[in-house]
């Protein structure tokens, strides 16, 4: 065999390898819809995504998603009110007023939250946070949204941080020198120069760290308590869509309307984080064009 | 030296694809409820520990067990349920004539965190309580305590049980946590002072708080003897009477032996 027809071959067997991760995309997409779609014709889109019952194994069943879908957003809005200050002023220390030997020292430190196993994240609020917020609010049960969002918060901030620091420190530094020459301070320099250069990219970092947030499971199915009533406040148990699919899919018969429901509902969770994923990326390109000065 | 390697690699790997063939070895496959599933799962391990056969044991529920049977595709049916009128019917249309088998109960506790007060509930407080009506301990005579109702996720085969004999069928308050699975029920009421939930009697310990129920206490005799009212029993069926393998199977879930691992799994064994 001569080099080019390897060269060739390898360059082949290099395509498929690479267009194997949009395939697999493609299959979870079609078997998704497949699966999903039914649910929409039968029980109808208005009353399937604003419906308040969840009660899908009864005859006859209600399948009104309304409960999960605002649990979700309600937990995943805290978790954001939660973890956006600490990670923007941790973004901003680390970049500006941290120096540069200990940011080196503890960057890959806030990055290994982000390794850690979310069961273990749902241990930490089932057994530690749950029992401390009941005792706080004298609620009958620590499981709530807030036990979630704050959770949630905590395994989104090593996203924030990580991605709005890359953004801040990529702000050109002659900004900064040009506020400063201007007699600007410090923290005018970092509130009125710096943040609303580094702005759109601060926000991609926010919308991923929403995207970890609602599509995140294991963790809120053990400490937000699992109630399908509508929420009716944040120390009240919730039940989001992802611990809904991960509670009941096990034991549902194949093929039937709870099924189909589960689906139904991992296909309205994809379409909101692939809404959060392409805002950030049109954030991110914003941003990169602003910084170069184009 | 690399390429003979290969080849012998390849003998062997044809031989023992053959040998395989050649000795093969009896199968039993079993299909059905997801609550008998770790009953007929363990004891197909021991038995196949002891004999040379090969079982496959699968889950999908007792409808999907029974529809196997009356399609002839599985030897044995797990049911956490009676088969119904209608599938006898098809079954027999088909030629195969289902028996039934019981091979355990099924009995639910209702439980409460040791430091409620109350320790004996009747049906119709049960039905109550998971239904939201009562939603302080006050009304049963307990502290001024909110009832944290506790559930299963809708889908499993306890919840089946629960909601169709002490909740009648009706909905469960959607207030209800949602636990996943019996001992996180156990763990959530054992951290929960006002907590009640239900789990199988397998899971009682001191950290809960199991009550009586229509004045009887579950336990293994009561729930056995069917005085405890929330239980049920569990069958396997098969396809007319038991022969060869498929008998032998079932005796053996039957035998002491089978019915300690019945204990085991935590259920209720016949005897």
């Amino acid at each position: 065999m001569d080099w080019k027809t390897k060269e060739k071959i390898i360059k082949y067997i290099l395509l498929i390898f690479a267009m194997s991760s949009i395939m697999f995309l493609i299959g979870i997409v079609i078997v998704l819809f497949r699966e999903g779609l039914p649910i929409f014709y039968k029980i109808g889109i208005i009353d399937f995504l604003f419906g308040q019952e969840w009660y899908p194994t009864y005859d006859p069943a209600s399948f009104g998603i309304l409960p999960l879908i605002s649990a979700s957003v309600l937990v995943t809005l805290g978790a954001m009110i939660f973890a956006v200050p600490i990670g923007l002023s941790t973004s901003v220390f680390i970049s500006y007023i941290m120096p540069k030997s200990i940011k080196n020292f503890i960057k890959p430190i806030i990055e290994l939250l982000a390794g850690i196993p979310s069961v273990i994240y749902g241990l930490f609020g089932m057994k530690i946070l749950g029992p401390f917020l009941k005792d706080i609010f004298g609620l009958p049960t620590g499981l709530t949204a807030l036990t979630a969002s704050i959770m949630l918060g905590i395994m989104a901030l090593p996203t924030i941080i990580s991605l709005s620091e890359d953004a801040i420190t990529s702000v050109p530094k002659k900004f900064r020198d040009a506020s400063l020459a201007l007699g600007g301070t410090r923290w005018e320099t970092i509130s009125k120069v710096i943040l609303p250069t580094a702005s759109s990219g601060i926000v991609t970092s926010i919308m991923l760290g929403m995207g970890r947030a609602i599509g995140e499971t294991m963790t809120v199915l053990m400490v937000a308590g699992g109630a399908s009533a509508m929420p009716e406040g944040i120390l009240k148990p919730v039940r989001t869509m992802t611990a809904t699919i991960a509670a009941e899919m096990g034991e549902t018969p194949v093929g039937s309307n709870h099924y189909q429901a589960l689906f139904g509902i991992a296909i309205v969770l994809f379409i909101i984080t692939l809404s959060f994923n392409i805002i950030a990326d049109l954030t991110r390109k914003r941003f990169y064009k602003k910084v170069s000065g184009k | 030296m690399k390429k003979n390697l290969l080849i012998l690699l390849t003998v062997v790997m044809v031989i023992s694809l053959f040998t395989g063939v050649v000795g093969a070895q009896e199968n039993l496959t079993i299909q059905g409820s997801s609550t008998v599933l770790p009953i007929a799962q363990k004891a197909a391990e021991v038995y196949m520990e002891n004999n040379d056969v090969s079982i496959s044991v699968r889950g999908g529920g007792s409808g999907n067990g029974i529809a196997a049977l009356i399609d002839g595709t599985t030897d044995i049916a797990d049911a956490s349920r009676f088969i119904k009128q209608e599938e006898v019917d098809n079954a027999v249309a088909n030629g195969h004539f289902p028996v039934p088998h019981r091979v355990a109960m099924d009995g639910i506790a209702v439980v409460v965190h040791p430091d409620n007060p109350i320790d004996k509930l009747t049906l119709m407080e049960i039905k109550q309580i998971y239904t939201g009506q009562i939603e302080n301990w006050s009304e049963l005579g307990g502290t001024n305590q909110e009832v944290v109702v506790i559930s299963r996720d809708s889908s499993s085969g306890t919840f089946e049980v629960f909601n169709e004999i002490a909740v009648e069928g009706e909905r469960v308050t959607p207030g209800a946590l949602l636990q996943a699975s019996n001992g996180a029920v156990k763990d959530t009421v054992a951290n929960t002072e006002g907590a009640i939930g239900y789990v199988g009697l397998g899971y009682l310990d001191e950290s809960i708080k199991a009550t009586k129920v229509n004045g009887v206490y579950p336990t293994n005799s009561t729930v056995a003897s069917g005085k405890f009212p929330i239980a049920r029993p569990l069958f396997m069926f098969t396809d007319g009477w038991p022969e060869g393998l498929v008998a032998d199977y079932i005796n053996f879930v039957l035998s002491a032996e089978g019915q300690k691992i019945v204990e085991e799994q935590g259920y209720v064994p016949l005897h």
